[in-house]
């Protein structure tokens, strides 16, 4: 799976836990809650797409449903019109606040 | 995905002009353990193969959409081993049990990786075997100064077998030995005659083997622990744009999730100068270590370990980076983490 293009679509991604019995749907949402989290910084959107896609959003108002975790990057880079680079320190102060990143 | 341990490894043998590819491939299929493996050659050398499965590849990158450079897709390789595959499903060629991809001196081998690993059709069948680097004792440190295939050639290796080294001036030896630990860290140095070399050692045993993958797991920290930045957080192997290592340990368990989207995020947009991650992980819930494993965008499906290689719980990472700051890296990684502890709040 390339984490860049998400070449495969369809959900699948090496981010999807290896196994051990883990909960999925319960995996999954806490993925979107962290990930929303994260896009929160860079003011977007991001909400479960029948438990296979996600669904991107921007202030703006334009969507996009995107296959898998790899492939959301790129479609955010380019709802944004930049980069999302999380060695970015301004990004990290955004995103723990108080100086504690 | 399928099963790794179900697919056909391919091992990529790589290395600049002259550093002796060939001749280590041959004796490798000399081994009577590697008699089942099919070869794809870039060029006929001087230096003949006979072997009953050798197939000659022609030079052609596709590109992928996303316009990655590193994310090439080699149409020829992609094109010649489906070809292979089928006609063994066929019973047409023998029933190969493991690849061999030489490339050539000049080279760039991550699209070689990155087929591999991202061809939709490939990655069912083929799984990337140990990357081997050849590295000429009396010339190679001057191919390191001067021609950055060189450089990632050794970078993104498993195996670095230096050749020559009868030849060469000892110190010379000595201080090409360091150039390379620099480099990458977590590959095994071989420095021992061709003649002498395992077969076993270079291209089976590796994170994917029953039996070796808690020893292959372990080597690729055992000269990091060296490597450490020292008491000021100054890391004495990274300057510029340099390709370099680093690693990072955590003490705490890491959240998986968070994990996973720091570092598809991280490879996003910094993956064609993360030329290869390594990691053994603590992670939170789980009772065995999880192995993760990337070469630039891609990251191989991450496998759980049966037990600890070693006393050590500690989640370890290595990165060989170009122009990557280690302090970087780890603020933004302890920064995810950190959100994921305290639990995030509702959007």
């Amino acid at each position: 799976m390339c984490g860049l293009c998400g070449m495969l679509g369809g959900g699948e991604h090496w981010t999807n836990h290896p196994g051990e019995g883990g909960n999925r749907r319960r995996e999954r949402l806490q993925q979107v809650t962290l990930l929303s989290r994260v896009l929160r910084a860079y003011g977007l959107t991001i909400e479960d797409w029948q438990g296979r896609s996600f669904l991107l959003g921007s202030r703006t108002g334009h969507t996009e449903i995107v296959d898998n975790l790899g492939a959301v990057w790129p479609a955010a880079a380019k709802l944004l019109g930049r980069r999302l680079d999380p060695l970015d320190p301004a990004f990290l102060a955004a995103l723990v606040p108080g100086g504690r990143a | 995905m399928a099963d790794a341990a179900a697919l056909l490894p391919l091992n990529v043998i790589t290395g600049f002009l002259g550093s002796g590819k060939t001749t280590l491939l041959r004796r490798l299929l000399d081994a009577p353990e590697l008699a089942d493996t099919a070869v794809l050659v870039n060029e006929f050398g001087e230096i003949g193969l006979d072997h009953h499965l050798l197939q000659r590849l022609d030079d052609e990158i596709v590109l992928l959409q996303s316009g990655c450079l590193c994310c090439t897709i080699r149409g020829d390789m992609s094109a010649a081993l489906r070809d292979l595959y089928a006609r063994r499903e066929v019973g047409a060629v023998p029933a190969f049990r493991r690849v061999a991809v030489e490339t050539t001196g000049l080279a760039d081998p991550t699209p070689i990786l990155a087929t591999v690993m991202s061809d939709p059709v490939l990655c069912h069948h083929f799984r990337l075997g140990t990357v081997i680097t050849t590295v000429d004792a009396v010339n190679g440190a001057l191919h390191l100064r001067r021609q950055p295939e060189s450089v990632k050639q050794a970078a993104v290796a498993d195996r670095i077998v230096v050749t020559k080294t009868d030849i060469a001036e000892p110190l010379a030896v000595a201080d090409l030995y360091r150039r390379l630990r620099q480099l990458n860290p977590s590959a095994t140095l071989i420095a021992a005659p061709l003649e002498l070399a395992d077969p076993a050692a270079l291209l089976t045993q590796d994170s994917y083997d029953p039996q070796a993958k808690s020893a292959e797991v372990r080597s690729w920290f055992a000269a990091v622990a060296a490597d450490e930045p020292d008491e000021h957080g100054h890391d004495v192997n990274r300057h510029d744009d340099a390709i370099g290592a680093f690693s990072l340990v955590f003490d705490a368990p890491l959240d998986w999730t968070m994990f996973g989207l720091w570092l598809s995020m991280l490879l996003a947009d910094h993956g064609e100068d993360v030329l290869r991650v390594k990691g053994l992980l603590n992670v939170r819930g789980s009772p065995s270590p999880v192995v993760i494993h990337g070469v630039q965008h891609i990251v191989h499906p991450p496998a759980h370990l049966d037990a600890w290689p070693d006393a050590d719980r500690r989640s370890r990472i290595v990165f060989i980076t170009r122009g990557i700051e280690r302090a970087a890296v780890a603020r933004s990684l302890a920064a995810f983490q950190r959100l994921a502890a305290e639990g995030a709040p509702a959007c």
